[in-house]
C-alpha cells in the first residue's frame, strides 16, 4: 500500500525541545567516555527532524536523553517548559508515557501479545488515545490485528511498533534506525507511516538514521560528530519517500 | 550465584552432617560395648548357689559367665518430694568385673570389703548435684542404710539407665550403685548365692542354643527367660534411638541432596541459556565448541568447589558438634568422630554432576546454533492463542495479565520446574517439622487418653485391694483404680515377645485403652486385648489365641484369645479385665499398682505421705512423665530437626531467589522494553512477579502432598518397637511451612524488585544484554 501526504513545516513557533550545553559521561571501570560533549540546540514543534552521523557521535545519546531515558550529566534539556534533567525516575516515566512515542530498529514488540493488544497495552495507560484499530489502520495493518510477532515479516513488525508509538498521540515521535533492518521496499512503507503522523497529527519527530537519502525527507537535519553538533541544515523542499535512492 | 552456591552446601552439609553423626556414634557405642565387654545374654532369676555359675560356663559356646547379686531399692533423696527408685549390683571383690566393666569418671573403685561404699551412675550423681563422700539414705531389703559414693561410674549396661517401666531415662528418680560383693550378699541375704547372670559368647556362637540351655539351668531356681542384647533394656533404647536417628537422619539428606542437585541441574541450565549471544561470539572468534563448553565447565567447577567446601566444612564442623552433644546426651564416656570419606565424595559428586549434566546439556543446545544466529537476539518467541483464548476468557484480562498468562502456557514444563523445585523446598520444610507434631501427638494420645492418671503407685509386692482403700482414704485422693502388672512371655508361632499384660478395672476411667479411632474401649470379661505393635511383632490379629508364658510365681503357660487390638504409639502393651488376670494367675484378688486422681491443691502433702509408705517403690507423676519425656527429646531429636529445619529454610530460599532472579534476567529485556514504553516499575513488576506469583501459588498443593508423602515415608523407618510415629501433621505446620514459602518469596521479589531499577533502558532497546 502507498499512503502519500505531502510533509508540511510547522506552522507555528512553539519550542518543543531545547538543549543547552549537554554533557553526557559515561564512566566504565576507570575510563571515561564523552558522548555528549555541549550539545545546545532548538527542536520547534511539529517537525521532523533527522539525526545524521557516524557510530558514537552521541546521536542516540542524544535521543535517549531526550526521550527521557537517560540524564545528561550537566546542561539542560527542556521538554516544552519542564527540563527533564531536573524529573525522577517515576516523572520520567510518566513522561514517556504520556508525550513519548518510541519506534527502535529492533522493534521490541511484546511476543506474547497480538498487533492489536501491543497497541492497546499502551492505549490503556494513556491520556489520550486513539483507538488501537485506528492506530493499525494508519499504518495499513488493520487485517493483521491478530497476529503475534513471531506470525509477521519484519516491516509488519515495525509498522506495529509504530502504530503503538503513535496509538497514545504522543507530542513526539523518537526513532531510533526505524528502517536499520529493513529492505527499501519496506523501508518507504514505514517511513510513509512515520510521515503521515507528522502531518496528520502534527507530531514532532526525530529520526536518528545512518543513511542520509532518508534525510531528505526532513525539514531540518542536524548532524553530529564527536559528541556535539556539527552542523544543522533546513530543508525547504523535502522528498517523499518513494524518491529516497536508497 | 550466591544462593546456588548456598542450595548446594546445605544440602552437602545436612548430608554431612547426619551421617556424620550417625556413623560417628555408631563407631563409639560399639568400641564402647568392646572396650567395656559388654555382654551378650544375660538373665535373671530367683536365687541360685555360686557353684551353677560353673555349668553355666560349661555351656557350648560361652566364654565368660559371671553371676551377681541385684537387688531393687528405695532411696530418700531430701530434694525430692516423691520416692526414688534404684538398683544395686554386686561388683566382685576384686573390685573389677571382667563383664560390663565400669569407667571411672571420677573418685575411686571399692576396696575389698568396704562396707556401705557404693560407686554411683553418673547421670543420677549429675541430677542430684552430689558429690562423692556424699551420703544418700536408702532402704535396702526392708532397712535403712546410708551408702556413701566413693567413685562415679558409667556402664554399658546403662547408657540409658530406664527405671523399670518407664520410658525415657530420668536420672533424677532412677539410680544405680554397685557394691562390693560381699557386703551386698550380707545385706539381702544372699550368701553364697546369685541372682542375675551375664555371658559373653564365643565367636560363631549360637545365641539361641545358649539361651535355651541357660533356661533349663536356670529353671529350678526361679530363672525367668534368658535375653540377648536385642532385649537388653538399655541396649534396646539404644538402638531404638539410634534408628529413630537414622531414619530422620538418612532420609532428610537423602531427600536434601537430591533437592540441591535438581535445583542446580535446573538453575545451572538455565544460566547458561541466558549466556546464549556470548556463546555465539566466541564461536564467532574461532572457539571450538568443546573450547566453549570447558569454558562453562571451568566456571561451573569453580561454583561447585566453593560450594562444596563450604558444604563439607559446615558439615564437619556441625557434625563434630552434634556428635559431642550426643555423647553426653548417651553419657558416652568416649568420643569418636567418623566422618566417612565416601559419604563427602558422595554428597560432592552428587551437586557437581547434577551441576555439570545441567550445563552440558545446555551448552550443547547453545554450540549448535551457528554463530551468526546465536549472536542475533532470539527472534520474537511462538505464541499461539491459548486455552484462555478459546475459551474466550482473555477480554477479562488486563494486558498484562494476559502477558504473564501466555508465558506460562507458552513454556508450561519450564513452569512446572520452577513449581516443582519450590514445591520441593515447601516439602522438606513440612517434612522437618512433621516429628515434632507426631511427637506431640503421640504424648497427647498417650497422656490425655490412655494414661489419664494424675499419678501411678508401684508396690513393691502384689497387694490386697485393701491397699487401695488405704490410698483412697489418704487427703487429696480423688479416685483410686487398680492395675496388676504381669511379666509375660508371648509367642505365636514362630514369633516371640517379653512384655506384660496389664490388669485393669472393667470400667476402668483413668487408665483405658483405645481403639484405632482413639475411643476407649471397656475391658472384656474374655480375652485379650494388645497394642498394634505387639500384634504385628507377633503376627496375630482379632479372633487369634496367644501363647502366654508367665514369668512368675506358678509360671502358668495360658493360650489366650486376642479380642481386640488397640491404638498405642508407645511402647507395647496387652490389656486384660484385672478379674479374669488374677483368676487365670490363680491369686486372689491383687494388685501391683494403682492409678490415682488427685486434687491438684493437696498434692504436695500427699506426695510425702506416699513416699513415706514403705510398701510403695515406684510412684510416677505422670505430668513429669510427660515433662521428661519432651526435655529429652527436645535433647535429642529435635536437635536434628532443628538441623533440618535450618537447612530446608536456606534451600527454600535459595530456590524462590534463584527462580526470581532468573526470571529477571530472562525477561530483562522484555521488561525494559515495556518501561521505556512508560509502563511504571509496579506494571513491569506485575508481569515479573505475577508470572512468579503464579507458579508459587501452583506449588503449594504440590509441596503439601509430596511433604505428607515424604512424612509417610519418614513415619515407616523411623519406626521401632517403642514408638508408632502416628501420621499427623499440624495446621501450624503447614501454617509455617506455606508462610516461610511466602515470605522466602516476598523477600526474593523484594530483593529482585529493587534491580528492576537497574535495568539498563538504553541498552535494552538496542536488543543488545
Amino acid at each position: 500500500m502507498d499512503i502519500y501526504i505531502e510533509t508540511s513545516m510547522s506552522k507555528t513557533n512553539q519550542i518543543c525541545f531545547k538543549a543547552n550545553s549537554l554533557t553526557k559521561v559515561y564512566v566504565t571501570g576507570e575510563s571515561e567516555v564523552h558522548a555528549l560533549r555541549g550539545v545546545s540546540v532548538e527542536i520547534p514543534e511539529g517537525e521532523l527532524v533527522v539525526l545524521l552521523g557516524p557510530s558514537g557521535s552521541g546521536k542516540s545519546t542524544f535521543l535517549n536523553i531526550i526521550g527521557g531515558l537517560d540524564q545528561p550529566s550537566s546542561g539542560q534539556v527542556f521538554f516544552q517548559d519542564r527540563d527533564l534533567a531536573k524529573l525522577s525516575n517515576h516523572e520520567l516515566t510518566y513522561y514517556r508515557r504520556e508525550s513519548v512515542g518510541f519506534v527502535f530498529q529492533a522493534y521490541n514488540l511484546v511476543p506474547s501479545l497480538t498487533a492489536l493488544e501491543n497497541v492497546a497495552l499502551v492505549t490503556e495507560i494513556s491520556p489520550n488515545p486513539m483507538f488501537p484499530m485506528d492506530a493499525l489502520s494508519i499504518v495499513g495493518l488493520k487485517d493483521r490485528a491478530n497476529h503475534f510477532p513471531s506470525q509477521m515479516s519484519g516491516g509488519e513488525q515495525q509498522r506495529v511498533a509504530i502504530a503503538r508509538a503513535i496509538a497514545k498521540q504522543p507530542k513526539v515521535l523518537l526513532c531510533d534506525e526505524p528502517t536499520g533492518a529493513l529492505d527499501s521496499e519496506t523501508g518507504i512503507v514505514v517511513l510513509n507511516a512515520l510521515l503521515n503522523v507528522n502531518k496528520e497529527f502534527g507530531t514532532t519527530c526525530v529520526i536518528i538514521t545512518h543513511n542520509a537519502a532518508i534525510a531528505k525527507l526532513a525539514h531540518r537535519v542536524i548532524h553530529f560528530s564527536d559528541g556535539k553538533i556539527g552542523h544543522m541544515e533546513m530543508n525547504a523542499n523535502p522528498i517523499k519517500p518513494e524518491q529516497i535512492n536508497w | 550465584m550466591a544462593a546456588i552456591v548456598m542450595v548446594m552446601a546445605a544440602g552437602i552439609a545436612v548430608f554431612v552432617i547426619m551421617f556424620g553423626v550417625l556413623d560417628s556414634l555408631k563407631l563409639t557405642k560399639d568400641t564402647y560395648y568392646e572396650r567395656y565387654q559388654f555382654a551378650d545374654v544375660f538373665a535373671s532369676l530367683k536365687r541360685a548357689p555360686n557353684a551353677l555359675r560353673t555349668r553355666i560356663n560349661d555351656i557350648p559356646g560361652v566364654s565368660i559367665a559371671e553371676k551377681r547379686v541385684v537387688f531393687g531399692i528405695t532411696l530418700q533423696m531430701p530434694n525430692m518430694s516423691e520416692p526414688v527408685s534404684g538398683k544395686v549390683m554386686s561388683l566382685p571383690d576384686s573390685s573389677t568385673s571382667f563383664l560390663n566393666k565400669l569407667y571411672l569418671r571420677s573418685g575411686r573403685l571399692l576396696e575389698p570389703n568396704e562396707e556401705n561404699a557404693v560407686l554411683a551412675d553418673e547421670s543420677f550423681v549429675d541430677a542430684h548435684q552430689l558429690e562423692l563422700g556424699d551420703k544418700i539414705n536408702a532402704i535396702m531389703n526392708g532397712h535403712h542404710r546410708q551408702l556413701k559414693i566413693v567413685g562415679v561410674v558409667l556402664s554399658p549396661e546403662y547408657v540409658y539407665s530406664i527405671a523399670p517401666g518407664a520410658l525415657m531415662p530420668d536420672g533424677k528418680r532412677f539410680g544405680l550403685f554397685w557394691m562390693s560383693q560381699r557386703s551386698l550378699e550380707a545385706a539381702v541375704n544372699m550368701k553364697g548365692a546369685f541372682n542375675d547372670i551375664s555371658i559373653k559368647v564365643q565367636r560363631n556362637a549360637n545365641i539361641e542354643d545358649i539361651k535355651e540351655q541357660l533356661d533349663n539351668l536356670l529353671k529350678p531356681y526361679g530363672g525367668l527367660i534368658a535375653y540377648a542384647r536385642d532385649e537388653q533394656i538399655s541396649n534396646f533404647f539404644l538402638e531404638n534411638e539410634l534408628k529413630q536417628l537414622s531414619g530422620m537422619g538418612s532420609l532428610a539428606p537423602v531427600i536434601f541432596l537430591s533437592v540441591a542437585a535438581f535445583l542446580i541441574n535446573v538453575v545451572m541450565s538455565r544460566q547458561i541459556a541466558t549466556q546464549r549471544e556470548q556463546i555465539g561470539m566466541l564461536k564467532a572468534v574461532g572457539y571450538s565448541n568443546w573450547e566453549i563448553s570447558l569454558l562453562y565447565i571451568k566456571m561451573v567447577l569453580v561454583i561447585t568447589t566453593v560450594g562444596s567446601i563450604i558444604g563439607l566444612s559446615l558439615g564437619v564442623w556441625m557434625g563434630s558438634g552434634m556428635t559431642t552433644m550426643y555423647t553426653e546426651f548417651f553419657h558416652f564416656p568416649i568420643l569418636k568422630y567418623h566422618f566417612s570419606v565416601e559419604v563427602m565424595i558422595f554428597s560432592v559428586l552428587s551437586c557437581v554432576v547434577a551441576a555439570l549434566l545441567g550445563t552440558f546439556l545446555s551448552i550443547q543446545a547453545a554450540v549448535k546454533l551457528p554463530p551468526a544466529d546465536a549472536m542475533r537476539p532470539e527472534s520474537p518467541a511462538v505464541f499461539k492463542p491459548t486455552f484462555v483464548e478459546k475459551m474466550g476468557l482473555h477480554k477479562h484480562l488486563s494486558f498484562l495479565s494476559r502477558i504473564v498468562l501466555r508465558q506460562l502456557e507458552r513454556r508450561p514444563l519450564r513452569a512446572l520446574l520452577s513449581a516443582l523445585g519450590i514445591a520441593l523446598s515447601l516439602a522438606i520444610l513440612i517434612f522437618s517439622f512433621f516429628i515434632q507434631d507426631a511427637m506431640d501427638y503421640m504424648l497427647d494420645v498417650q497422656y490425655d487418653l490412655i494414661q489419664r492418671e494424675d499419678l501411678s503407685l508401684t508396690f513393691v509386692e502384689p497387694k490386697g485391694y485393701q491397699a487401695l482403700e488405704e490410698i483412697k482414704a489418704m487427703p487429696g485422693v480423688l479416685r483410686v483404680e487398680p492395675i496388676r502388672q504381669v511379666p509375660v512371655y508371648f509367642k505365636s508361632n514362630n514369633f516371640k515377645k517379653r512384655g506384660s499384660i496389664t490388669g485393669l478395672a472393667k470400667k476402668a476411667d483413668l487408665r483405658q485403652a483405645v481403639n484405632q479411632q482413639l475411643i476407649s474401649i471397656e475391658m472384656p470379661s474374655q480375652g485379650l486385648i494388645m497394642s498394634q505393635t505387639l500384634a504385628d511383632i507377633l503376627h496375630l490379629k482379632v479372633g487369634d489365641t496367644v501363647e502366654t508364658n508367665v514369668l512368675e510365681d506358678k509360671r502358668q503357660h495360658l493360650l489366650i484369645p486376642v479380642t481386640s487390638i488397640t491404638q498405642e504409639f508407645i511402647g507395647i502393651s496387652a490389656y486384660m479385665d484385672i478379674r479374669q488376670l488374677n483368676y487365670l494367675l490363680d491369686s486372689d484378688e491383687k494388685v501391683t499398682a494403682a492409678a490415682v486422681a488427685v486434687d491438684q491443691n493437696s498434692s504436695a502433702a500427699l506426695y510425702k505421705k506416699l513416699k513415706a509408705i514403705p510398701a510403695v517403690i515406684g510412684l510416677n507423676i505422670t505430668s513429669v512423665l510427660r515433662q521428661i519425656f519432651e526435655d529429652v527429646m527436645a535433647e535429642n531429636m529435635l536437635k536434628m530437626v532443628s538441623i533440618n529445619i535450618l537447612f530446608a529454610s536456606f534451600i527454600s530460599f535459595g530456590v524462590i531467589y534463584n527462580t526470581a532472579r532468573i526470571a529477571l534476567s530472562e525477561r530483562g529485556r522484555e521488561l525494559a522494553n515495556l518501561r521505556v514504553l512508560g509502563l511504571t516499575r509496579k506494571e513491569v513488576a506485575y508481569i515479573l512477579f505475577g508470572e512468579l506469583s503464579v507458579i508459587t501459588l501452583f506449588s503449594i498443593p504440590i509441596g503439601l502432598l509430596i511433604g505428607y508423602w515424604l512424612a509417610i515415608s519418614m513415619a515407616e523407618i523411623t519406626e521401632s518397637e517403642l514408638f508408632r510415629i502416628p501420621i499427623y501433621l499440624s495446621n501450624s505446620t503447614y501454617g509455617y511451612a506455606v508462610s516461610m514459602v511466602l515470605i522466602s518469596a516476598l523477600i526474593s521479589f523484594y530483593l529482585v524488585w529493587r534491580q528492576i531499577d537497574n535495568i539498563d533502558l538504553v541498552a535494552a532497546q538496542k536488543g543488545v544484554k
